[in-house]
């Protein structure tokens, strides 16, 4: 589904690059953590499979497509198939929790019928129904993270990408908040989640892939945190 | 769906950021208007040059008793003098240029002038003796009037040689001024509309930039991410572009009307010119307000 072959990404002038040669190969429907101090390349990773940043050199292939050779307005259509969460939950503070949701939808030109149709069933699946017309700020730091996977997988794209999601959460939260990422996995969407938090991916026991000044130091399923130190 | 969706944005941009918006309003505005007065100007330009150019003599005035010029030394003008220019004016080598030649004698004269200035005290002291007599020349090209008044100017019997052409040149050397100076402030000001456009759809950007990364991340075109921001600036400039020929329009209305009261020796422009003018103006603006939004959003919102 995502496969990385030989990528290399330096930012600018600086020697230093952010991801070094890396070789990474993910399956369709797998659950993937991607670990490493700050800094190792984690968000480098996520942000080349979106193309928001092109490789300096190497290949990333997404579902198949070589992204730096697509052309510009073929990008929104390959960030279609992917869905993102970040640290901050990036909601619309003026938009409550049913109108962040559909926002995705509306943006894609869907119709006001099938948007009334898909929206409440994934807030069901991120276990926020009966919070449609809450704002943001009335809202946990967990349910507003809730809300932002519901956008990111509304459109039912077959890669979720989650850039350090249980950041800003404590760790019961954090827990609630990758199950439900472990759910919405067993639907077949892809899931390549960056983090530095080895509670999570201790208890989860899912395929490791850990980083270190851009370098691939370890890879392996049903991993830990930090095995090998 | 899509466009309800793109207007509500569009109305969410103009309300977050009205301010700059209204100076865009106002600075699209001033500039369309000194555009609008430029190409108004050029309108009655040729709208007197029309009319005048059929009605344009060179009057050849001839000595009375009582002038002063030195070809007229001898006194009033004598029967073989008149009747050499006549023969002159008449002759082969001036023919291709003239188109006709009246006479007119101090009684007709007097007449004129009787009708000219009716009703002031000027008419009371005037009498038939001081009128000149002369002959008024219409030209096939009202522009080669030099012609004329090489030939006649300063001759023995002839007072002075007036082309009417020569004053209107001075009108439309007026209105070709007023042309230019319209169209170097329009071009300041568009200088000014042109940058405010970009800094505006600049500010609008970074004021959405929340909702536009959010839009890039769930996979919004190109033209939903930018529309909003262009259709922010065209409304902007087209209620400008609006502004400014109702300001043209109310200027001819009621200015003209003024003019024609206090100067009725032309012809002037009506409401009518202001439409004309009218698409061009929204136009100019329109497309100023594409070129610079697009210039911009290219720069700072992308896919």
């Amino acid at each position: 589904m995502i496969r990385f072959e030989k990528v290399t990404k330096t930012y600018g002038t600086t020697s230093q690059p952010a991801l070094d040669d890396i070789t990474v190969d993910v399956e369709r429907g797998e659950f993937v953590f991607i670990v490493g101090a700050s800094g190792s390349g984690k968000s480098t990773f996520l942000r080349l499979v979106l193309r928001e940043e092109k490789a300096t050199s190497g290949t990333v292939l997404v579902a198949g497509k070589d992204v730096a050779a697509m052309s510009s307005w073929k990008v929104p259509h390959l960030r279609r198939q992917i869905g993102a969460v970040f640290q901050d939950f990036s909601l619309l503070p003026s938009k409550n929790v049913y109108e962040n949701v559909a926002f995705a939808l509306q943006v894609l030109g869907r119709s006001r019928s099938d948007i009334a149709e898909t929206v409440p069933e994934t807030l069901e699946l991120v276990g926020l129904a009966g919070k449609e017309k809450r704002r943001p700020h009335e809202l946990s730091g967990g349910e507003q993270q809730r809300v932002a996977i519901a956008r990111a997988v509304v459109n039912s794209p077959s890669i979720l990408l989650a850039d350090e999601p249980t950041g800003n959460l404590d760790p019961t939260t954090s827990l609630g908040i990758v199950r439900l990422l472990d759910r919405i996995n067993t639907t077949g969407t892809t899931i390549v989640m960056a983090t530095h938090d080895n509670d999570i991916v201790d208890k989860m026991l899912k395929r490791v892939v850990e980083l270190d000044d851009g370098r691939v130091v370890r890879d392996e399923s049903s991993g830990v945190y930090g095995s090998k130190r | 769906m899509r466009w309800q969706f793109i207007l509500s944005e569009v109305g969410i941009g103009l309300r977050r950021n009205w301010a700059m918006t209204v100076s865009v309003v106002l600075v699209t505005f001033v500039s369309l208007v000194f555009i609008g007065l430029a190409m108004l100007a050029q309108q009655q330009v040729s709208t007197m040059k029309d009319y005048w150019y059929d009605r344009v003599q060179v009057s050849i005035f001839l000595c009375t008793a009582d002038s002063l010029a030195p070809s007229c030394a001898e006194g009033e003008v004598t029967p073989s003098q008149r009747d050499g220019i006549l023969g002159d004016l008449e002759g082969p080598d001036l023919a291709p240029y003239i188109e006709s030649v009246q006479y007119e004698s101090k009684e007709e004269a007097f007449e004129r002038f009787q009708e000219q200035f009716e009703d002031t005290a000027v008419v009371d002291n005037v009498t038939v003796d001081v009128m000149p007599e002369s002959y008024r020349v219409r030209l096939v090209d009202p522009e080669e009037y030099e012609v004329i008044s090489q030939r006649f100017d300063g001759l023995d019997g002839v007072e002075e040689v007036v082309d009417q052409g020569a004053l209107l040149d001075r009108f439309f050397q007026f209105l070709n001024g007023l042309t230019l100076g319209s169209l170097i402030l329009a071009g300041v000001m568009l200088v000014a509309a042109v940058l405010l456009v970009g800094t505006t759809i600049r500010l609008s950007a970074a004021s959405r930039r929340r909702e536009t990364g959010i839009m890039r991340l769930v996979g919004a075109s190109n033209t939903l991410l930018q529309l909003p921001f262009l259709l922010e600036g065209i409304i902007a400039v087209s209620i400008g572009a609006a502004l400014a020929t109702f300001a043209l329009w109310l200027g001819v209305r009621f200015g003209v009307p003024w003019l024609e009261s206090n100067l009725p020796l032309f012809d002037y422009i009506d409401t009518g010119a202001v439409l004309s003018v009218a698409p061009w103006l929204f136009l100019i603006g329109l497309v100023l307000a594409g070129v610079s939004s697009l210039v911009t959003l290219s720069r700072y919102l992308k896919v």
